[in-house]
């Protein structure tokens, strides 16, 4: 049984970090990552052709996080983008056949925006759609109906956007992953909190998990980017002035994450940390705000 | 009405040199292409032009009624028979359908001239913008009257996507989100959506479509 699940269940306070699995096959670079953030993480996303470029498949990488052991578990990702409703439900069984319990369900950024723009975009399933069919296939029956010989036993996640206005529509959107199946939510990256506050407010009666998203803005470039090109998310000028005025970003960058980090634990059931290839500021960043870290 | 566009001009050219044509007749289109602005006598008498150019010879044109119509295409195309007898080949200034008709009129090879891109809907001379993609099972009824189907780059049937900011759609940043349209549209109706819609019947949209009227027996010739 996922001990992900396990921990936010028993009400304790979880760690999520993301690896990418590579551009090839090669995953040792991935591999390193896992390794510096399995000890301070319950569970590592693993992210799935994510921006709509190709990589290794999130369920053979997720299966390489499982294998690295140390308690820390991989959070298979399934977007709707890449794949019909048959080939995600097969993927979906696969995992669960590998020992994968978490998986967390996205649309997917469009494909004109990644690195086959040519390609055509599957979305047969939308992510609530998706949501609903994991749940039908934990209670051991495909989308057809059918009764499967073997259904799964997912902890299922959804994406949460808490800043993207209009809010109400969020809520709406939200409430129906939650309807469909949806456990636990992973949040885009959050820059104010007062709206991130008001969203778990909404949705506290429900009992649905909440994991607050942490971007590390390593640097003014790092947030240009962002702002340029990261569709659903802008990061506000008080935060993009203060790294761009700091001497040394990456420490203001890190300080500003602890502080985020502080308050988010008051609030949240968890953090979700993208640390953005700065694996090392991680641990920093959770000792600085007191956060006990779970396999270290 | 079916939006079409120019055909790169390389492609068409390529084509006909394959068949080794030297001569040339040039079909329009009376409706859909004449009102795109692709297939009506201006631009079937540009594509005069640009083939006479390239140093191919026009033997004929003509802009039938309607391209698509078999029995129509077929009595435009016996009205030109003595010129389209002097052509190697037969160039169409039409959708892909008319193109097919066309082609299925006359022995000789045919080519297409533009490329079909969308059923569109007239939003004022001259601006077409694509609204349905003739799904064959349609959700406007839940959805305020608006196509997310079309209409939202996606195609989610429960939106919006991580994407949507501000209201603005993720990929047409310039567009209203389709999904905050259609909530807003419903509130301003006073309805609201009762759950999440189902995942779509692709089954609906089986290829190739047909209906046929004239049939007396079973269901009625509706759509399959
Ligand atoms: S739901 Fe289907 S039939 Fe209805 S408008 Fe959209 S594409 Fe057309
Ligand atoms: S922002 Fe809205 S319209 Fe645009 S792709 Fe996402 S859901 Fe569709």
């Amino acid at each position: 049984m996922s001990r992900f699940r396990d921990t936010l269940v028993r009400g304790e306070f979880v760690v999520t970090g993301e690896v990418a699995p590579p551009h090839g096959t090669d995953y040792s670079a991935m591999r390193e990552s896992v390794r510096k953030l399995a000890p301070l993480c319950h569970a590592l996303n693993v992210t799935d052709n994510q921006g709509a470029t190709l990589h290794l498949s999130s369920l053979a990488a997720s299966k390489v996080v499982l294998d690295s052991g140390g308690g820390c578990e991989p959070i298979f990702q399934q977007t709707c983008r890449d794949r019909n409703r048959l080939a995600l439900q097969s993927d979906l069984l696969a995992a669960w056949t590998l020992g994968l319990e978490n998986v967390l369900v996205v649309t997917g950024d469009d494909p004109r925006g990644g690195d086959h723009p040519k390609c055509k975009g599957v979305f047969d399933l939308d992510s609530t759609q998706l949501i609903e069919v994991t749940a039908s296939l934990n209670a051991g029956i495909d989308m057809n109906g059918s009764k499967l010989d073997g259904g799964t036993g997912f902890y299922i996640g959804g994406a949460l956007f808490p800043e993207a206005e209009p809010w109400e529509i969020q809520m709406e959107r939200a409430l129906g992953k939650i309807e469909a199946g949806a456990e636990f939510f992973q949040t885009q990256a959050i820059t104010d909190i007062d709206k991130f506050a008001r969203t778990v407010e909404a949705l506290r009666p429900t009992g649905v998990k909440i994991i607050a998203g942490v971007l590390l803005l390593k640097s003014p470039r790092v947030v240009r980017f962002i702002n340029e090109n990261l569709a659903g998310l802008m990061i506000p000028d008080h935060i993009a002035d203060r790294i761009a005025r700091a001497e040394k970003p990456l420490e203001e960058a890190i300080a500003l994450a602890t502080e985020q980090v502080r308050e988010l634990a008051q609030i949240a059931d968890g953090i979700h940390i993208m640390p953005l290839g700065a694996d090392d500021a991680v641990g920093r960043i959770l000792e600085g705000a007191g956060i006990p870290t779970p396999n270290a | 009405m079916i939006i079409t566009k120019p055909r790169d001009w390389n492609r068409i050219r390529a084509n006909l040199a394959e068949v080794g044509a030297r001569s040339v007749f040039i079909m329009g289109c009376g409706q859909c292409a004449t009102t795109s602005k692709t297939g009506g006598e201006p631009e079937v008498l540009a594509a005069k032009a640009t083939l006479e150019a390239d140093g191919f010879a026009v033997a004929g044109w003509a802009v039938g009624e309607v391209a698509c119509h078999l029995g129509g295409t077929r009595l435009d195309m016996r009205k030109h028979a003595g010129l389209l007898e002097a052509a190697d080949a037969v160039l169409v200034l039409s959708c892909g359908a008319g193109v097919q008709t066309v082609a299925e009129s006359i022995a000789k090879p045919v080519f297409p001239g533009l490329e079909s891109v969308f059923l569109g809907n007239v939003i004022r001379h001259g601006v077409f913008e694509e609204r349905c993609q003739m799904c064959g099972d349609c959700v406007l009824d839940k959805t305020a009257g608006i196509c997310p189907v079309t209409t939202c780059p996606k195609g989610l049937l429960n939106g919006p996507c991580g994407g949507m900011w501000d209201g603005k759609c993720e990929v047409l940043t310039d567009r209203e989100c389709t999904h905050v349209k259609i909530h807003r549209r419903l509130a301003e109706q006073g309805r609201t959506r009762s759950g999440a819609l189902a995942p779509k019947d692709y089954s609906a949209k089986l290829k190739p479509g047909s209906v046929n009227l004239r049939e007396t027996k079973g269901s009625g010739g509706g759509p399959r």
